[in-house]
């Protein structure tokens, strides 16, 4: 067995098998996903919420899914089929290919690249791309001014993530996720972790992924009292679902990084607890929870108030945050609070 | 046999090895990635290809037309639209070419000189400058 797992074949199967269990964690989480949002969205609202399909409405995405299936694909009559088609899928893969450099525990990652912060910004970056696709191919009045509307909205804010975090990477000296994590190990528990020196700059970056991922407040693309469902207005049945389902993996992708780059990801946030997966995965559902509280009770923006901020406010924060972060780790202030790689991380 | 002999024969026989062992971790590096994707993709085909075969296939003109809040569509989709959206495309790639450009110094940033960090920070204030003019000429108003 050993021998047989270090040969080529050996090595793809092993591989293989693991792709699949981080797919299948991200479908599961997904499921959960979808409930959890609704059940928060609806007590906040002092409804019930879904609380039909099985227990206490668990099974209820399960029987969503599967309704999808059953559902015609309308492919309207203009549209061109092959960008129309291409388009859901191009989002749906590039969220899950992001999962393959997170790391859930201590050398539990599927691929453990050196350049894991880079690839999930240029998996995150393309995602416009489905949008766009989406929003063209329809030929369709809505579809097409929500894909601008989103890609610009999208690409704005991906500025001041890509500037929080150079910030991170400057306190690390890697981009490796599991190298952040492991500069943010010490015996002070969570107070050793990156939200204490980079403070101002979780409530940027958890901003920034609202709009990058098209949450509420931020969800102008689908602004349905203006643009019905932005650019996904012409799409059905699975097509539809490929988007939705890429869209919450995108959000679920932003929790598991607020939760590596400022949390310390698998650490036990008390000394003396045992660190492992389980913090990782509690955490991730902590930020998600934040996610759909502010889906629950923020108001929706206007547009030109969401382009003001990301690009009058977030963008010379983050940019000078990097500045004052650089000088900070240049010279050791506070013992090397912002130097970990001279700790040895 | 001579001490020499060996350390030679083992270079020998090493060095192509190592070579290749190097190009091995890199594809055993990247590997996880391109299953990774060929699994996604298979999700995505699977998803619509099973409702491209359980679900019905009904198509009729109206059901086709492009939603237009009732209205048959006036002109085509793909029309004029807002300028501005070529700008906050052509500030994204300015800035982030910049973010790009930082990485590498972010990343070597305990090992660099002085001078490399102070030439980035002047790269980083010519580059406030050029932000500052453009919002003074207004190119961040949406309003």
């Amino acid at each position: 067995m050993a021998d047989f797992l270090q040969t080529g074949l050996g090595i793809a199967l092993l591989v293989a098998l693991q792709s699949l269990a981080i797919v299948a964690f991200v479908m599961i989480s997904l499921l959960f996903l979808v409930y959890g949002d609704r059940k928060i969205w609806a007590a906040v609202q002092m409804r019930k919420g879904p609380n039909v399909v099985g227990p206490f409405g668990l099974l209820q995405s399960v029987a969503d899914a599967l309704k999808y299936v059953v559902k015609e694909i309308v492919v309207p009559a203009g549209a061109d089929r092959a960008v129309f088609f291409l388009a859901p899928i191009l989002s749906f893969v590039l969220a899950i290919l992001a999962w393959a450099v997170i790391p859930f525990d201590s050398g539990w990652v599927l691929a453990d690249i050196n350049v894991a912060i880079l690839f999930v910004f240029a998996a995150s970056s393309l995602e416009v791309y489905g949008v766009i696709m989406g929003g063209w191919a329809s030929n369709s009045k809505y579809p097409f001014l929500g894909s601008l509307r989103s890609a610009a909205q999208m690409i704005s804010y991906e500025v001041s993530l890509g500037l929080i975090i150079i910030g991170i990477i400057i306190s690390t000296g890697s981009m490796s996720f599991s190298a952040i994590v492991h500069a943010q190990s010490g015996n002070l528990g969570l107070l050793n972790w990156y939200w204490l020196p980079h403070f101002p700059m979780v409530f940027l970056f958890f901003i920034s992924a609202l709009a990058e991922t098209n949450r509420p407040p931020f969800d102008l693309p689908e602004a349905e009292s203006e643009l019905v469902a932005g650019f996904m207005v012409e799409y059905s049945s699975t097509p539809y679902l490929l988007f939705m389902a890429g869209e919450y993996i995108a959000i679920f992708l932003m929790c598991a990084l607020i939760s590596l780059l400022f949390f310390g990801g698998w650490l036990s946030p008390i000394p003396g607890l045992a660190d492992g997966w389980w913090w990782m995965v509690a955490k991730m559902w902590v930020f998600f929870f934040m996610f759909a509280m502010v889906k629950a009770i923020v108001p929706r923006y206007r547009y030109d108030q969401l382009m003001r901020i990301g690009w009058k406010v977030f963008l010379p924060l983050s940019l000078g945050w990097v500045v004052i972060v650089s000088f900070l780790a240049k010279y050791e202030v506070f013992g090397g609070f912002w130097a970990r790689w001279t700790m040895g991380g | 046999m001579a001490k020499s002999d060996v350390g030679q024969s083992a270079c020998g026989a090493y060095l192509p090895a190592e070579g290749a062992l190097r190009v091995d971790h890199l594809l055993r590096e990247y590997l996880p990635i391109l299953i990774l994707l060929a699994i996604a993709v298979g999700l995505g085909l699977v998803l619509i290809l099973a409702a491209a075969l359980i679900a019905v296939r009904n198509p009729d003109p109206e059901k086709v037309s492009a939603y237009e809040c009732g209205f048959n569509a006036f002109d085509d989709a793909r029309m004029k639209f807002d300028v501005r959206f070529y700008l906050v495309s052509i500030l994204f790639i300015i800035f982030d070419l910049e973010v790009a450009f930082l990485f590498p110094w972010a990343v070597a940033f305990g090992q660099i000189s002085m001078v490399g960090f102070w030439s980035m920070m002047v790269f980083l204030g010519v580059l406030t400058v050029g932000f500052a003019y453009e919002w003074k000429k207004g190119a961040l108003e949406w309003a």
